[in-house]
């Protein structure tokens, strides 16, 4: 449960791919190509993000002759409706922070 | 610890650290370090002191003081004042700090949340306020 928690937190946690995510949400399905013309990033990026995107359940692909369509998975964004989860992922991304810091503090 | 404890809930999120409690516990009590990782602060390791987190959204929560034990066992209120009482947020974050042979796990518990609780404002709003605003509108509009 945790571990879903996190990866949901993390794959959305960057700007570009929750950009790209955010586009699925709001503009339906799309093809690689049309999202890499949206994206700031080339279309082999966009592509990596949208595998990190499926594999936290959050996009869904669907092929059709030599191309690959996406689409937005709201359901998988159920945990982030609940208060406590958000708060999790606060305190999650504040220890990222707190990990950073010790590396960088002397003995 | 709350007469309503049967309707509240926590939060607990863990970790290891490869570094021995000591320099946890510095990161967790020394202003100019929890500044680096949580918030702005005037905090004291002492009990019974008041002091604010201000986060970098303009919230400012008010805290207070209530157990250290130095390495081992540091916790404070974590409240934030609002009109709405859905939104009003009285909670208590404890962390705990156990050596293991190759660091210290530090566990954060975060308790008093009531279930009519509407957004856990004080925190969630620090990292995630404009990505949540910017879900909340696509999921309205994609309703």
């Amino acid at each position: 449960m945790t571990n879903a928690h996190d990866m949901l937190f993390r794959t959305l946690a960057d700007p570009t791919r929750r950009a790209i995510f955010e586009q699925l949400c709001r503009e339906g399905e799309q093809t690689v190509g049309a999202l890499t013309a949206r994206a700031k990033v080339s279309q082999p990026a966009v592509s990596k993000h949208l595998g990190v995107l499926k594999q936290a359940g959050l996009v869904r692909d669907r092929h059709a002759g030599r191309q690959t369509h996406y689409s937005a998975q709201l359901g998988a964004l159920a945990p982030l409706i609940d208060w406590t989860s958000r708060m999790a992922g606060f305190w999650q991304s504040r220890f990222d922070h707190l990990e950073d810091l010790l590396k960088r503090m002397d003995q | 610890m709350s007469h309503t404890a049967t309707e509240a809930r926590s939060v607990v999120v863990e970790r290891e650290f490869p570094y021995p409690p000591e320099k946890l516990w510095r990161a967790l009590t020394q202003p100019h370090l929890i500044e680096e990782w949580l918030m702005k602060n005037d905090f004291k390791p002492v009990v019974g002191h008041g002091f604010n987190l201000r986060g970098e959204w303009g919230g400012v929560l008010d805290c207070e003081v209530l157990a250290v034990e130095p390495n081992r066992t540091l916790s404070y209120t974590w409240n934030f004042a609002h009109d709405d009482a859905a939104y009003n947020l009285r909670s208590v974050v404890t962390f705990t700090l156990t050596p293991t042979g190759t660091g210290t796990r530090l566990r954060m518990e975060q308790s008093g949340f009531h279930r009519d609780q509407k957004q856990a404002y004080g925190g969630a709003h620090a990292g995630w306020k404009q990505f949540f605003a910017n879900l909340e509108q696509v999921l309205t509009r994609t309703a």
